[in-house]
């Protein structure tokens, strides 16, 4: 009996506390900046496509829910042709960015993309490509690559030498 | 199973005892009893050098040795008593540290290398737990090259394991790809940007750790190993019937690469067989039926089943098969149509050839010689061939025969009217006429044997020649005879084989090799079907209105008046086949079909070899449907079932083998479609295979369900059997922590062998001999040019000659130019000098071609290169006239 009184009272007492829960969605959620949601693909410092079709997060997804074929420009630098997500498969692990040498795909705090329709869930490359570097600013991995695709010339890239020059027999 | 009983090592690794085989090195015996040891320049086909220190392992004096010395692993052979450490604390460091200093140069470029994913040197770093670069300082940077349209080059990978010069020069005998500068400045490339020259430039691709040299085709539409579709299949661009893996991703081909067969290609293809692919991709397809009678060109399954149900219930009709469709597909021909009504679909004269070969491999006193065995022949003979254009792997084979070291070298012998790649490693090789061959070949038999004919009038050169000849064959322990089709002459054939009836006793055979043209040539011959020239027969005569040609350009096959006379002759032309060409725009019904890798087939190789190719993709277009399959459902309509009531058919080649005993065991060269590993099906596709539930999305979020494949023991998924498939139905190659081909270590029976379970194909030629050993007789005459006259040679051409290998950009950048080459002393008559252009008239066809001088080439023979595009449509022998070009 007098357990149960102070159950009731207990709970009374909440009553006065700060309240958890929030009005969603007049109010808004703050979210931390590693919390995963919507993926992106990011640009590079100058603005590139920061993907260079590795397939690496492909690989590493385990719904398989990334496809995506790579291609290259003139110069030689790869990017995707398609990139699609099917976000009705996607189980939101982070996987993906975790696998992406180039810091292309981000997942990002923003969870509102609920649809009507299932297939309006299968997002292409026009859908996830935005105009900023997102969560890691300042790497481009093309400068960092030993590859020269239009980017940097060989042996201009970061920490490199300039080529050897093969007719040289110098030390 | 030789009976000879081999005496057993016995060494101990890490305190273990192992009994092994001795003789080997130390790193194969390692790889062969499963211990993952990271090496980089040893490769199973070329040996070890000892350059790149990764192979460390500690060697110890005897049980009680505790410091042991480090030693090579590859460097080391086994002997009796050895004690061995792998894990020593010692041999791990090493081998970590050499991995950690190739990786101080070493690009950041994995995600944009095409070797990741199949990469040796990242299994490697992996393997040895380097993780973390230490070193800070600036890394190593190179210019790249362009070296063709087959090999991209992307040299700051490279980790001077000194692979690719060794497999280039020395295996292969390429000239072009050298190692320049010195010191840590090593480059591997051409002394200037250019076409790598060499037949086998492909197999750097495989043959190199790293990502330096990679395969440019694949490049133009890049898909990671892991994310590719594959099957088991045979090359179909020449009649060696290499095998391969082919690799699909969204619906299109995207690879070949080599599947390792140790009795026939190995561990290597050639760049017309990896790289001619393309030809599956190609706009050119047959997409649609098509009844050229309607209004509306293109029609449907229904009203083409219709159409034809009619045609075939009421006309005569004949059907013309194919050197290059797959037995399934001839053999459903035959059905169609009746034995009385199959025709090959060759020419009469290459029928002949092809009757003769067949007849001297059944004799049972020659052994057909596999690539494998072509390896190790210690005296090889060439007559009227050039392996490295009309079969470019038993090139590469013949060369591994001569240059074998240290033992001894072998010694070759050529006779062919033009230079060939082969000279160079000849002691002789003799430029002839056709017939000058045949006579020189029938003056080694009889000096090898007297009752063997010998041919009058034989000049002293020439029996000079004969009986050096044949004095070295009669010392040799594994001579090897090769010969062909390729200049169309039935002497040099018989030739040849008298030669190698006179060097076989009945307790050992000599090996002789026939070239024939193309992949199924052997297959199709042993079906024996009257030629060409009869079907026209038959035609002409009106015994037949209605002609199936399957898969068969025959423009190609014969002179372009008579195969139109053919075909104006016929009220319905139904030709099957996968891309548009001259005879499909002659058809009045034209069936689309798969090509080889959207269908399975088995084909016979010039070994006589039967293989099955596996079907690697279900094609996104449904009218890409097997031959084999369409023919039957005709057939069922000929026999009165309506169109709605088809069935699948049976097992097409137990029927086949019933009907013609020639082809017994070719039905069993695979596991059939109810095999199962473990109560699972084969997946062609690897673990990792990605985008599953991505790639379609677009056109419907929901998932098809996966094609199944009711007719093969392998499934178009991921699921099922994960361990080690039966060797015919070896999809890719992959073991844990083996990514890349180095993985086929692990398949092998022991490191550098045979598959495990032994090597997919079967030999159908006797073993015994079942026919009396008769010298042949076909002597021609001393060959005198007839003046204002030229005898045309067929010069077979790697890129060019194959029908369908030209789709591919690269092969036909590399194709030549219709030319015409003549000796000096022809050209001084003519009055004409290299470059200017001759009128030339073969048959009724007038060509205006620019003159090339091969002044090797005898008086009165004009050769050209073999139906390259632009040059069909000859008849065989041909026979021209010469003329200065008038502009
Ligand atoms: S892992 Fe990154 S760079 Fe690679 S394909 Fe995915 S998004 Fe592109
Ligand atoms: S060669 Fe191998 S390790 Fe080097 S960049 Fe290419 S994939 Fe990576
Ligand atoms: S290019 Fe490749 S095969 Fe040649 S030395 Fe370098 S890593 Fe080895
Ligand atoms: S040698 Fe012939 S079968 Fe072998 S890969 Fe080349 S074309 Fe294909
Ligand atoms: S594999 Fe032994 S030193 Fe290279």
């Amino acid at each position: 009996m007098i357990s149960l009184l102070r159950t009731i009272g207990l709970t009374f007492l909440h009553m006065f506390r700060k309240r958890e829960t929030i009005q969603y969605p007049e109010e808004k959620v703050s979210l931390h900046p590693r919390w995963r949601g919507r993926i992106v693909l990011t640009r590079d410092p100058d603005m590139g496509e920061r993907c260079v079709g590795c397939y690496l997060c492909a690989a590493a997804c385990p719904v398989d829910c990334i496809s995506l074929q790579a291609t290259e420009d003139e110069n030689g630098r790869r990017y995707p042709e398609f990139f699609r997500i099917n976000f009705s498969r996607c189980i939101f692990c982070g996987y993906c960015e975790e696998a992406c040498p180039t810091y292309a795909i981000q997942l990002i705090p923003d969870f509102e993309m609920a649809e009507y329709n299932r297939q309006d869930l299968v997002y292409e490359k026009e859908d996830l490509l935005i105009d900023s570097q997102g969560k890691y600013p300042g790497y481009n991995y093309y400068k960092v690559a030993g590859l020269d695709s239009g980017v940097k010339g060989k042996g201009e890239g970061h920490n490199e030498d300039p080529p050897i020059d093969v007719h040289s027999l110098l030390p | 199973m030789s009976l000879e009983v081999k005496k057993m090592a016995i060494i101990y690794i890490d305190h273990k005892a192992y009994e092994v085989t001795p003789g080997k090195n130390v790193l194969e015996t390692c790889l062969t009893l499963g211990f993952n040891l990271p090496y980089f320049c040893w490769h199973p086909a070329m040996g070890s050098v000892g350059a790149c220190r990764q192979c460390a392992i500690k060697l110890f004096k005897d049980e009680d040795d505790t410091r042991g010395r480090l030693v090579m692993s590859c460097m080391e052979m086994v002997k009796d008593n050895m004690y061995l450490s792998i894990d020593d604390p010692t041999a791990k460091a090493f081998r970590a540290q050499v991995i950690e200093w190739l990786m101080t140069n070493h690009p950041h470029d994995c995600a944009v290398c095409d070797e990741g994913g199949a990469c040796h040197l990242q299994d490697m770093t992996v393997m040895t737990g380097h993780t973390y670069r230490r070193f800070n300082y600036p890394k190593r940077s190179y210019k790249n090259q362009y070296l063709g349209p087959f090999i991209n080059h992307e040299m700051n990978r490279c980790i001077q394991c000194y692979r690719c010069v060794r497999f280039y020069k020395d295996y292969a005998g390429g000239k072009d790809l050298d190692v320049f500068a010195a010191h840590n400045h090593v480059y591997f490339g051409r002394a200037e940007d250019g076409i790598l020259e060499n037949e086998f430039s492909g197999n750097l691709a495989e043959i190199c750790p790293t990502g330096v040299f990679t395969d440019r085709t694949l490049k133009a539409h890049y898909t990671r190993k892991w994310d590719m579709t594959t099957a088991p299949s045979i090359c179909q661009h020449c009649s060696l019937g290499c095998n391969i893996i082919a690799g699909e991703r969204y619906g299109e081909l995207r690879q070949i690469t080599s599947r390792f067969n140790g009795e026939v290609n190995g561990y290597f293809l050639c760049d017309r067989g990896r790289f001619g692919y393309e030809f599956v991709n190609s706009t050119n397809r047959v997409q649609q039926p098509l009844i050229r009678s309607k209004s509306s060109d293109a029609t449907d399954k229904q009203s083409l089943y219709h159409y034809l149900k009619n045609i075939l219930a009421t006309d005569k009709i004949i059907g013309i098969a194919s050197p290059r469709a797959s037995l399934e597909a001839n053999f459903a021909l035959r059905k169609l149509v009746g034995k009385e009504n199959f025709y090959q679909g060759i020419p009469e004269m290459e029928a002949l050839l092809m009757r003769c070969i067949l007849y001297i491999l059944n004799t049972g006193h020659v052994h057909s010689s596999s690539l494998k065995e072509m390896e190790s022949a210690d005296v090889v003979l060439i007559l009227g061939e050039d392996p490295t254009n009309a079969a470019p792997l038993m090139a590469l084979a013949i060369r591994q025969a001569v240059r074998r070291e240290p033992i001894q070298k072998g010694e070759m012998y050529i006779a062919h009217p033009t230079q060939t790649k082969l000279d160079e490693l000849a002691s002789n090789a003799a430029h002839l006429s056709p017939d000058e061959i045949a006579r020189l070949g029938y003056a080694i038999a009889n000096a090898l044997n007297k009752n063997a004919p010998l041919p009058e009038n034989l000049n002293a050169n020439t029996l000079k020649l004969a009986k050096r000849i044949a004095r070295i064959l009669k010392k040799a322990t594994k001579p090897l005879i090769i010969s062909g089709t390729s200049l169309g002459s039935e002497s040099i054939i018989k030739a040849a084989a008298n030669v190698a009836f006179a060097l076989s006793t009945d307790d050992k055979k000599a090996s002789l090799s026939f070239i024939v043209p193309e992949c199924n040539s052997m297959g199709l011959a042993m079906m024996k079907a009257p030629s060409l020239m009869h079907a026209k027969e038959t035609i002409e005569n009106g015994k037949a209105n209605t002609i199936i040609v399957l898969e068969n350009d025959l423009y190609r096959r014969s002179a372009k008046k008579e195969i139109d006379t053919l075909f104006n002759l016929c009220k319905e032309v139904i030709v099957l086949d996968h891309l548009h060409n001259e005879t499909t725009g002659k058809a009045s019904v034209l069936i689309p079909v798969a090509t080889f890798a959207e269908a399975e087939g088995t084909m016979v190789n010039n070994e006589g070899r039967a293989q099955r190719f596996f079907q690697v993709f279900s094609p996104k277009n449904e009218n890409f449907r097997e031959s084999w399959r369409w023919l039957d459902e005709f057939r069922q309509f000929k026999d009165g079932i309506n169109p709605e009531e088809l069935k699948v058919p049976d097992d097409l080649m137990t029927e086949m083998v019933a009907s013609m005993p020639q082809f017994k065991g070719a039905e069993a060269v695979t596991p059939d479609a109810d095999f199962r590993m473990f109560g699972q099906k084969i997946p062609r596709e690897p673990h990792r295979y990605s985008g599953r539930t991505a790639m379609l999305a677009n056109i419907n979020v929901s998932e098809p369900k996966p094609h199944e494949d009711s007719i093969s023991a392998l499934s178009f998924t991921m699921e099922g059997y994960k361990g080690m498939p039966p060797a015919p139905l070896i999809p890719f190659f992959w073991a844990p922590g083996w990514n890349s081909v180095q993985s086929i270590n692990k398949y092998q029976e022991e490191v550098g062998g045979s598959l495990r379970g032994g090597d997919p194909g079967k030999r159908l030629f006797p073993k015994m001999p079942v026919l009396e050993k008769i010298f042949m007789n076909h002597i021609p005459p001393v060959f005198s040019p007839l003046p204002g006259e030229w005898q045309i040679l067929s010069l077979p051409q790697i890129f060019g000659t194959e029908e369908l290998s030209i789709y591919t950009p690269g092969v036909a950048e590399r194709a030549p130019k219709p030319y015409i080459a003549i000796n000096k002393k022809d050209a001084k008559s003519l009055n004409i000098i290299e470059n200017e252009s001759l009128q030339v008239q073969i048959q009724d066809q007038n060509y205006t071609l620019p003159v090339r001088i091969k002044k090797e080439l005898p008086d009165g023979l004009a050769g050209i290169p073999y139906n390259i595009p632009g040059m069909c449509g000859i008849g065989w022998p041909a026979k021209g006239t010469l003329k200065k070009g008038k502009t």
